[in-house]
């Protein structure tokens, strides 16, 4: 488990980066979605990964039993995926304006704020 | 009051008041509760900038979850300066928005928006907790989004566009590192990291602390991570661009400057020899930039970046006389920054745009706004005696002590350069006569709007005038952040207590 998500979120970068590199601004927020999902995945991965036990502790116990995941982790990624689906829908209505009324979705053809030398 | 009152009430009032602020919006009261909630936001901050000069740094924690477990927040002396400042640039741009705002943005939650990055922005001041402090980035990022977009012109969409997708990345860097050094550590409090960084492996944690550097970076616009900021900066409503202008890189730096004195700090070699050539090339790539434009706005957004670098050089000399020197800087910059773009939201008004080619007239027809302008650009530029000559002098003086001729040489150089880009507004907005023949005056606004518009101008100004006139007080407050940041004992004492 624990060798096969750092494969996973290197697999997801790969391709996240390769995405984010093209002119088309929708590809790229495709991207971003698989990146931010990689990351997700690092702090999940960070809090260690087993299936031996439930993080729960025992009564009377201060502890958990030796050998679980830390819980932690897995409410933060909770919290990452809530914010980052939030900005998601943010980032793809304003493509969606910017494609009603600039006209295009590639990234180079959006000059208006920074137009181009007048010679 | 006690540390658990004083620490979440600058954050919890403009929550409040964006609250209010969103019922209202469709009345007349919406702006003045705006104004009211920054009044309101920036006396607590001096509440707690007295207690944490009296007392020290103060921590307290949320929920009663005793550190490292729960979430907790700490004002050192850093943080409580950085807290009044962003009271005073809201409590300026609130006042400002009663006239420059629309009627229609208005209705559309511009105040509510406001407060909420307002919020955002004195929480990741405040917090002490890693993960917390990317929850307050998100608030403020994604009330920026709002903001930057807010009226819906053609030209903010093509800059929203732009400055989403880069912040965006920059979170993501963010968040990945948080996961790998949770990974690593087993801990996401600020103090309890700057022991546990410690045992771990130093090689691990400087890769970690790159990508935090990548992601603060992206935030505070240094080289070559900036081009959002001149790319978005200028085209949203002036109030808007002048809180952005203010506080939002130096959100960014503020988190560098927090991570690399309190937590990463096991490998200065290699991270801060890093932060200082970012440093000078920030500088010199953002005047030069600055150099090319025309516009008044995009011109001023140039200069954000080539400031930032002062700052990020200050935290990447690491004396005790470097710190101050960037502390002061930050302070200083947030007062002339918003307040230049405030000149600018009036010299549109009355001139009719920002392009300077297309302007003219204005030191004719609004001496006064003239002389408003050269007090925030001559201290920007670093004269004697405003604000921003200490600023630079501190700093020069700390690379000079290093035996840093470039770095030193680089940091006056950059002074002159902005002086030229400032004489380019001052010949063409101010001197040429407008093209087109009329005079701008500025009898041709209302009288309550030319009020609005010129009170937190002025205000700010006689900041700048006070802060270059008298600066030992403020040089004593900032030498005292810098030690605390140096020396972080007293802060980690007051959020773990006592450690053996």
């Amino acid at each position: 488990m624990e060798l096969f998500i750092p494969l996973m979120v290197g697999a997801m970068v790969a391709a996240a980066v390769y995405l984010m590199l093209a002119r088309n601004v929708l590809r790229f927020l495709f991207g971003l979605i698989l990146i931010s999902n990689a990351a997700n995945l690092v702090i999940f991965a960070s809090g260690g990964l087993t299936p031996e036990a439930p993080p729960l502790v025992a009564l009377g116990e201060t502890l958990p039993p030796e050998g679980v995941a830390n819980a932690l982790p897995q409410a933060l990624v909770l919290t990452a995926i809530v914010i980052g689906f939030g900005l998601f829908a943010f980032a793809l209505v304003l493509v969606y304006r910017g494609y009603q009324n600039l006209g295009t979705l590639y990234s180079d053809e959006m000059r208006l704020a920074e137009p181009e030398e007048h010679k | 009051m006690t540390p658990v009152v004083l620490l979440p009430l600058p954050i919890i009032l403009p929550f409040f008041t964006a609250v209010l602020a969103f019922l209202f919006r469709r009345g007349a009261e919406g702006k003045w509760i705006s104004v009211i909630g920054s009044a309101l936001t920036l006396v607590a901050g001096i509440f707690l900038l007295a207690d944490v000069l009296t007392n020290g740094p103060q921590a307290a924690q949320m929920g009663n979850w005793p550190a490292p477990f729960g979430i907790t927040l700490v004002a050192d002396t850093l943080s409580a300066i950085m807290v009044v400042i962003t009271g005073i640039t809201a409590l300026a741009v609130s006042i400002y928005a009663v006239s420059d705002v629309t009627r229609n943005m208005e209705e559309l939650g511009y105040h509510a928006l406001f407060q909420v990055l307002i919020a955002g922005v004195v929480g990741a001041f405040l917090t002490g907790d890693l993960f917390n402090l990317y929850v307050w980035f998100e608030v403020m990022l994604i009330s920026s989004f709002g903001l930057l977009v807010l009226g819906g012109k053609r030209v903010q969409l093509d800059a929203g566009i732009k400055y989403v997708t880069l912040n965006l990345i920059s979170t993501i860097l963010f968040l990945s590192g948080i996961g790998l050094l949770y990974g690593t550590t087993g801990t996401l409090n600020l103090a309890d990291l700057h022991y546990a960084v410690q045992d771990a492996d130093p090689g691990l944690i400087t890769v970690i602390a790159t990508m935090f550097m990548v992601g603060f970076g992206v935030k505070a616009a240094v080289f070559p991570l900036f081009f959002w900021l001149p790319a978005s900066y200028h085209t949203p409503s002036f109030a808007v661009s002048a809180v952005f202008a203010g506080l939002l890189t130096k959100v960014g730096v503020y988190a560098l400057m927090r991570m690399f004195t309190l937590v990463f700090t096991q490998d200065v070699g290699f991270t801060h020899t890093l932060l200082l050539w970012v440093a000078v090339l920030t500088m010199v790539t953002g005047v030069l930039g600055a150099a090319a434009q025309t516009d008044f706005r995009r011109i001023l957004s140039f200069h954000i970046v080539s400031q930032i670098g002062y700052m990020v050089l200050g935290l990447a000399l690491l004396t005790p006389l470097a710190v101050m020197g960037a502390v002061f800087y930050l302070v200083h910059h947030i007062v002339v920054k918003a307040n230049l773009f405030l000149v600018a939201g009036v010299a549109n008004r009355i001139a009719g745009g920002t392009e300077i080619e297309h302007i003219g007239g204005l030191y004719k027809g609004a001496p006064f706004l003239a002389f408003l302008f050269l007090i925030p650009a001559f201290s920007l530029a670093g004269f004697p005696p405003l604000s921003g000559f200490w600023a630079k002098y501190v700093l020069v003086k700390a690379s000079l002590d290093l035996e840093l001729w470039l770095v030193a040489f680089a940091a006056l150089a950059v002074g002159l350069m902005t002086i030229y880009s400032m004489t380019k507004i001052w010949g063409r907005a101010f001197w040429k006569p407008h093209p087109n023949g009329t005079v701008p005056t500025l009898a041709s606004l209302p009288s309550g709007e030319r009020m609005a518009l010129l009170l937190p101008i002025i205000g700010l100004a006689i900041i700048t005038i006070i802060v270059g006139l008298f600066p030992e007080p403020f040089v004593q407050v900032a030498t005292l952040a810098a030690n605390e940041l140096l020396d972080p004992t007293p802060y980690l004492t007051a959020v773990l207590g006592e450690r053996p």
